[in-house]
């Protein structure tokens, strides 16, 4: 049951953080980190169906993993969702055209790995 | 050190911390609230005790502060670099909450912040840039 969790979780969250990279890198580099020019940036962010999708889904799994830590430690239920990055990673080469080089990838694996080593 | 460099580890320090004293904070208020969430309502109720207030409060500027991050930096960077999280989620959770962590799970955490650091060296943007 908690691994349904874990798999709602990922693909909300994955979904997620695309849409709300496609609508940051289309807004171009924040630059101003005073409060009311910051405000004004994300409420112009704010201006297109890709943000309310973004937060609608990362509400998604931010009840989704509440439940799960109503049910599981935070030490297992943190580590366990960690399996996003793989995904991410994968979609953020394939969907969004970063490059990852093979340093990156060798980075993301070690991340993977001690995510499994923690959630066994 | 460049000072997009710079820049992008402060928002980062900044995204990592929010998440995961965020994220402490709603696993203290929701232990606080019992072992199971069935109904609706009780999703409702849990809203509003004071340290799922505070743990939502800090997840607010955890979104804010990977929004910025995301502006400039590749999602393939920031998530493999904010994963540093999970390794201080489980120092987290063994000081702050004190849950058991195995000696296996020490050896996962320390995992993870070897691959973020991997991941922290390279470049933090490979698409052509919407910048002015």
């Amino acid at each position: 049951m908690r691994w349904l969790f874990v798999a709602v979780i990922v693909a909300a969250t994955t979904l997620s953080d695309a849409l709300l990279t496609r609508r940051m890198k289309a807004h171009g580099e924040i630059r101003d980190f005073r409060l009311g020019p910051l405000g004004r940036a994300l409420a112009a962010v704010a201006r297109s169906w890709h943000l309310p999708a973004a937060i609608a889904l990362l509400a998604v799994s931010f009840f989704a993993f509440i439940t799960l830590l109503s049910m599981a430690d935070l030490s297992f239920a943190v580590p366990a969702t960690a399996a996003t990055f793989v995904v991410e990673t994968l979609v953020a080469r394939l969907a969004l055209g970063e490059h990852v080089s093979a340093r990156r990838w060798m980075g993301t694996a070690l991340v993977t790995c001690g995510v499994i080593l923690i959630a066994l | 050190m460049s000072s997009l460099r710079v820049k992008t580890w402060i928002v980062a320090a900044v995204v990592v911390l929010a998440n995961v004293l965020g994220n402490s904070c709603l696993s203290w208020g929701m232990k606080q609230r019992g072992p199971r969430l069935i109904a609706f309502l009780d999703y409702v109720a849990a809203l509003f005790t004071p340290w799922v207030v505070l743990g939502i409060s800090l997840l607010l500027l955890w979104l804010a502060a990977r929004m910025a991050l995301l502006s400039w930096a590749d999602l393939s960077f920031v998530a493999p670099v904010t994963a540093v999280g999970y390794a201080l989620a489980a120092v987290a959770g063994r000081f702050l909450l004190g849950e058991h962590v195995s000696p296996q799970r020490w050896a996962g955490a320390l995992l993870i912040a070897a691959g973020t650091a991997l991941v922290g060296s390279t470049s933090i943007r490979t698409t052509a840039g919407g910048d002015p």
